[in-house]
C-alpha cells in the first residue's frame, strides 16, 4: 500500500484531549443527576456457603431506603455474559466471599451506611475450593460436574513420536498470579427510569451492548425500553467489559424498585475488593530440543483460575491456548488447556486476555531451554522464529506479516543487547551487591475476535453528515484512554478527504448507535476501522450516483477524490457543498455498513484449527534492571520496545499504547499483588496494592515498524494488548540475569526473589559437601 | 459550618461539615474537575494547589483550607486560551483517559514554578505522587519538558 496520506499517520492531537486537560470531561461521579440516590452492596463474606437467611435489623427504619434481593429479579437471576451461571444477586448458595447478595439505595451516603450495616446473614458455611489443585482434584464439586468451566486441546504433529528423538527434554512450570486494573476512575454507573416505563442506564464501560442485553435479560425487558449509555471513562484495560454488566444490573434493579435514579460508583477499597482480575496460572511446558536449539516437540498444560464464575473465561481460556507456543515454530505440539472453578471472586478480562499467562511461561521457558543449552537466549530464539509461511500449531499459515525476526532484529539492535549481557556480568562481578541484569522477549497478538468471531457478530458502523456540517462516526466502540474517538474519526476523514475537524464519532448510545461490537480484543481499529472506512466509502458513492439526479448535474457522472466530487472539466464540488445539495433527499447523507468478511481465512470451531487470526502484531522487549542484592529492591532502567502492528493510524497514540501497555506489564512483573486469603484479596488499598509511579518507570525507547496488512484500513492492525503480553518477561529475565537465580513464578517480588537466592546458597553449599 | 475559599481567583462562600475533606466540598459545589480516584492519599487525582502548595485535597479538611487560594485546573487555562502546560499535555499525547490528567498538571505547574528548566529526574520526583494507569508516564514527562521550553521563552 503505497497511497500517501494527510490524516492517517499525521502528529494531529485527540479529539479530546484539551477537555479532558482543562478539567471540563466529566465522568459518571461529576455528573448532577436530579433526585439521584446511591447504591450500595451486601456481600456474602464467606467463600462458599448456603445462605439461610437476610435478616433486617428492626430497629432500622426501612420506610427511608430501598432493598433489593433476588426474589425480586424480574427476570432470569443471571449476569448474561458467555453463560448465565453468574447470579445477579446470591440466592441459595453463596459462591465467593464477595458475592453481591442484597443491594440496598438510600438518599444519602449516611443512611446508606446505616442500611447496609443494618442487613446481616445468616449462612451455613461449607468448605470451599481455594487453589486450582483443590479444584481440579475435586476435593468438592462447586461448579458443573468437576469444576472445570471450560477446556480446549490443540495437537499438530505427532509429538509424543517426536519427544523419542530428542537430545534434550526441557520441563518447567510456571504460574502467574492475579492482576488488577487499576483504571484511576474506578467503576461507576446509573439508571435513570422513564416515565413512560423505560430505562436508562449510563456509565463507564467499554460494551454498551453487552449492559443491554444483560439488562434485558435479567429485566424481562423488551430490547427498545432499554437504553444504554456510556460515559467518559477514565480508563478500563478490560475492566470494564464484563463487570458495567453487573453493576449496570445492581443499579438498574435499585432504579427500578424505588423509581428514581440510582447511581453506583465503588470507592477504590470496594473496587480492588470485588471487581473482576487477570486469571492466575499455572503453566507447564515440555520441550524436546535438538543440541543446536532447534526445537522439535512440545507438550504444554495449561491451566487458568476462573473463579467462582465464567464471566469471560471460556474466550480468555482460548486466546490463551492459542498463544501457547508464543513466537516460536515447533513442528509436533500437543497442549491442553484448563479454567477452573474456585471459590474466589470471578476472574475476568484483562487487557492482554489469557496471552500475558501463556506469554510468560513461553518466554521463560525459551531461558530455561537456553540455559540448559548453554546457549545465549537471543541466539535460541532467532533460530526457531515463526517466519512468512510457517505454520501455526492450529494449522494457520500467513505469507505476509509475520514479523517477529524484524522487531527482534531491531529491538535487539536499540538495545544494544550482545554487548550489555557480557559488559553486566562482568560489572556484577566487580560489585555483587548492586547488580545489573538484562532480559529479552518477544510477544505475539492475534488481532480481533478468534477464528470466526468477527463473522458470527458482524458489526456495523455508520457515517452520517450533520445540518452543523460535520460528518459522525456512529458506533458502539468506546472511547476509553485508548484514543478511538480519534483514529476511528481519522480513518474516516481520511476516506472522505477532510480534515479531522470536520469528523466527530458520536457518543456511544445504544438508542443511536449501531452495533459495532464490544470495545474489545484489539479489535476497534483493526475491524471496526474498516467498516467505517467501507461505510464512508458508501455514503460517497450514494452521494455521486444521487447527484446525478440534481436538475444542475444532469446525466453527469461523479467520482470522488480528495474531499470532493468531480464528474470532469469543471465540476469540483467539495464534499459539504455536495451535502447541502442533497439534503432534501431522506437517507443519503448517511451510510450504515455491515463487516465485510475478509476472503480467503477459515476457521473450524470443531477441531480449532484453522486461521484463528486474520493478522498478528508482533514486539520484542530488552529491558534493563537494577537489584540492590540487601533490600532486594528491583529497579527497572531501561525498555527498549519495538513492535509491529501493520500501519499506525496515529502513530502518538500507538506509542502512547505500547509505552503504558508495557509499564502495566512491568508492574505485574515485579510489583502488583492482590494478596488471597481465604479466598478473599488482602489488598484493599492502592497502598497495599502498588502501581508503578514515575520513580518505577524505566527509560523508554519505542520503535514502530509498520508492515501494512493488506485487510486493514490503511493498513492498520490491532495493538492495544499487544505490549502486555511480552514486558514481563524481558523484566523477569533481567532480574534473573541480574541475580544469577531463575525466577519462575510473577511478581518477582523480594521475598520470593530472596527465597531463590537463599535456595541457590543451600544448593551450593550441598555441592560443596 | 460555612466558610470563605478563594477558587480560581473566585471568592465563594460555602457550607460544609467540620469534618468534611476538601475533595468533597470541592466537587459538591461544582469543581469535578477534582478527582476522586482512592480518597486515601495515594493516587493523586485530587490534588489541588493550596496557598502554592499541591497537596491531596481528600487529605486536607475543608475548614483547614478557608481563607486560603485553592487552585485547580480550570483556574490555569480553558478550552478557548489553554495553559501551555495543558496545550504540551494534549499535543505530546500525554493524555489518554484523562483522569490523572487535571492533579498531574498541577503537580507540574507547581514544580515549574519553582524550577523552570527540570531535569527529567526532577520531573519524575515532582510527579512521584500523582499515578497514572494509561500512559507510562513517558509522553507526560515528555509534556513537562515541551512546557517548560515554551514557558522559558515566553518570560
Ligand atoms: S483521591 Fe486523593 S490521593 Fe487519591
Ligand atoms: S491518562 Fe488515564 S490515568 Fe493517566
Amino acid at each position: 500500500m503505497d497511497e500517501t496520506t494527510a490524516v492517517v499517520g499525521s502528529p494531529v492531537p485527540r479529539t479530546d484531549g484539551l477537555a479532558k486537560a482543562c478539567g471540563s470531561a466529566q465522568f459518571l461521579d461529576d455528573l448532577n443527576i436530579d433526585g439521584c440516590w446511591i447504591g450500595g452492596t451486601v456481600r456474602a463474606q464467606v467463600p462458599r456457603g448456603k445462605l439461610r437467611e437476610i435478616r433486617l435489623d428492626p430497629s432500622f427504619d426501612w420506610g427511608r431506603v430501598v432493598l433489593v434481593t433476588a426474589r425480586d429479579l424480574p427476570g432470569i437471576n443471571a449476569v448474561s455474559m458467555i453463560r448465565d451461571d453468574y447470579p445477579a444477586l446470591a440466592d441459595l448458595l453463596i459462591s465467593f466471599p464477595t458475592q453481591a447478595v442484597a443491594l440496598v439505595a438510600a438518599p444519602d451516603q449516611e443512611t446508606l451506611g446505616e442500611a447496609l450495616a443494618a442487613v446481616s446473614l445468616d449462612v451455613e458455611e461449607l468448605p470451599p475450593i481455594l487453589t486450582v489443585e483443590d479444584s481440579i482434584a475435586c476435593t468438592q464439586v462447586i461448579w458443573g460436574e468437576n469444576n472445570i468451566m471450560d477446556e480446549y486441546s490443540i495437537a499438530s504433529g505427532n509429538a509424543a513420536e517426536a519427544f523419542e528423538t530428542a537430545d534434550l527434554i526441557v520441563e518447567g512450570t510456571y504460574r502467574t498470579k492475579h492482576q488488577e486494573h487499576v483504571y484511576l476512575e474506578t467503576q461507576g454507573m446509573a439508571a435513570l427510569p422513564g416515565e413512560d416505563g423505560s430505562l436508562e442506564v449510563i456509565g463507564s464501560m467499554q460494551c454498551p451492548y453487552y449492559v443491554h442485553s444483560a439488562l434485558v435479560k435479567a429485566l424481562g425487558f423488551p430490547p427498545e425500553k432499554v437504553r444504554v449509555r456510556q460515559t467518559v471513562t477514565g480508563g478500563a484495560f478490560g475492566g470494564k467489559e464484563d463487570y458495567p454488566s453487573i453493576l449496570g444490573l445492581h443499579a438498574a434493579l435499585l432504579a427500578l424498585k424505588s423509581g428514581r435514579p440510582v447511581k453506583m460508583v465503588y470507592d477504590r477499597k470496594e473496587d480492588l475488593l470485588c471487581t473482576t482480575k487477570r486469571h492466575p496460572s499455572v503453566i507447564r511446558h515440555r520441550t524436546g530440543v535438538k543440541k543446536d536449539g532447534t526445537l522439535t516437540a512440545a507438550e504444554i498444560d495449561i491451566v487458568l483460575d476462573g473463579g467462582a464464575f465464567t464471566t469471560m473465561s471460556k474466550v480468555v481460556l482460548s486466546r490463551s491456548i492459542l498463544h501457547a507456543t508464543g513466537c516460536y515454530f515447533i513442528p509436533h505440539v500437543s497442549v491442553r488447556a484448563r479454567a477452573v472453578a474456585t471459590n474466589t471472586p470471578p476472574n475476568g478480562a484483562y487487557r492482554g486476555f489469557g496471552v500475558p499467562q501463556s506469554n510468560f511461561a513461553i518466554e521463560r521457558h525459551m531461558d530455561r531451554i537456553a540455559e540448559a543449552l548453554g546457549m545465549d537466549p537471543l541466539d535460541l530464539r532467532k533460530k526457531n522464529l515463526l517466519k512468512n509461511g510457517s505454520s501455526f500449531p492450529y494449522g494457520q499459515v500467513l505469507d505476509e506479516g509475520m514479523s517477529a525476526e524484524l522487531v527482534l532484529d531491531k529491538v535487539v539492535e536499540m538495545s544494544g543487547y550482545r554487548e550489555k549481557r557480557r559488559l553486566f556480568d562482568e560489572e556484577n562481578r566487580k560489585n555483587p551487591f548492586f547488580r545489573k541484569g538484562i532480559g529479552l522477549s518477544l510477544g505475539l497478538h492475534g488481532g480481533g475476535f478468534t477464528g470466526s468471531g468477527e463473522e458470527t457478530i458482524s458489526g456495523s458502523a455508520s457515517v452520517r453528515v450533520t445540518g452543523g456540517g460535520k460528518v459522525e462516526v456512529l458506533v458502539s466502540s468506546v472511547e476509553m484512554g485508548q484514543g478511538a474517538s480519534t483514529v476511528l474519526p481519522m480513518i474516516a476523514a481520511e476516506t472522505l478527504g477532510l480534515d479531522l475537524e470536520s469528523v466527530v464519532h458520536h457518543v456511544p448510545d445504544t438508542s443511536v448507535v449501531p452495533n459495532s461490537g464490544p470495545t474489545v480484543a484489539s479489535r476497534t481499529t483493526m475491524y471496526v476501522g474498516k467498516t467505517v472506512q467501507d461505510a464512508c466509502i458508501s455514503l460517497v458513492e450514494q452521494m455521486a450516483e444521487k447527484a446525478a439526479e440534481l436538475e444542475e448535474f444532469a446525466g453527469k457522472r461523479f467520482s470522488f477524490d480528495k474531499g470532493a466530487f468531480t464528474a470532469g472539466g469543471n465540476d469540483r464540488i467539495p464534499f459539504f457543498d455536495m451535502a447541502k445539495r442533497l439534503a432534501s433527499f431522506p437517507g443519503i447523507l448517511s451510510a450504515t455498513v455491515q463487516y465485510r468478511p475478509i476472503p480467503g481465512f477459515s476457521w473450524d470451531e470443531a477441531s480449532y484449527t484453522g486461521d484463528a487470526y486474520k493478522a498478528y502484531a508482533w514486539i520484542a522487549d530488552v529491558v534493563e534492571v537494577e537489584v540492590d542484592m540487601d533490600t532486594f529492591e528491583i529497579m527497572p532502567r531501561k525498555a527498549y520496545i519495538s513492535a509491529e502492528m501493520g500501519k499506525a493510524i496515529s502513530p502518538v497514540l500507538a506509542e502512547g499504547q505500547i509505552e503504558g501497555g508495557s509499564l502495566q506489564a512491568f508492574g505485574y512483573a515485579y510489583l502488583e499483588d492482590v494478596g488471597m486469603k481465604n479466598g478473599s484479596y488482602t489488598a484493599a488499598h492502592l497502598n497495599q496494592y502498588l502501581i508503578p509511579t514515575t520513580l518505577d518507570t524505566p527509560d523508554f525507547s519505542v520503535d514502530l515498524q509498520e508492515v501494512p496488512f493488506s485487510w486493514g484500513p490503511y493498513g492498520a492492525k490491532g495493538l492495544g494488548e499487544l505490549p502486555m503480553d511480552s514486558g514481563a518477561p524481558a523484566l523477569v529475565a533481567a532480574v534473573g540475569h541480574a541475580a544469577g537465580v531463575f525466577p519462575e513464578e510473577i511478581p518477582v517480588a523480594g521475598e520470593y526473589l530472596h527465597s531463590l537466592l537463599r535456595g541457590k546458597k543451600q544448593e551450593r553449599k550441598a555441592g560443596e559437601k | 459550618m460555612k466558610g470563605t475559599f478563594f477558587i480560581n481567583g473566585r471568592k465563594e462562600e460555602w457550607s460544609f461539615a467540620p469534618d468534611a475533606v476538601l475533595l468533597d466540598v470541592l466537587r459538591e459545589n461544582g469543581r469535578t474537575e477534582v478527582h476522586r480516584g482512592c480518597g486515601e492519599g495515594a493516587c493523586g487525582s485530587c490534588a489541588v494547589v493550596l496557598d502554592g502548595t499541591l497537596v491531596n485535597s481528600c487529605q486536607v479538611f475543608a475548614a483547614s483550607a478557608q481563607e486560603k487560594e485553592i487552585l485547580t485546573v480550570a483556574g490555569l487555562g480553558s478550552i478557548h486560551s489553554p495553559h501551555p502546560l495543558q496545550a504540551a499535555f494534549v499535543e505530546t499525547g500525554a493524555v489518554q483517559c484523562g483522569f490523572c490528567t487535571p492533579a498531574m498538571i498541577l503537580a507540574a505547574y507547581c514544580l515549574l514554578k519553582k524550577t523552570p528548566n527540570p531535569t527529567d529526574d526532577e520531573i519524575r520526583r515532582a510527579l512521584d505522587g500523582n499515578s497514572c494507569r494509561c500512559t507510562g508516564y513517558v509522553k507526560i514527562i515528555e509534556a513537562v519538558r515541551l512546557a517548560a521550553r515554551r514557558m522559558s521563552s515566553h518570560d
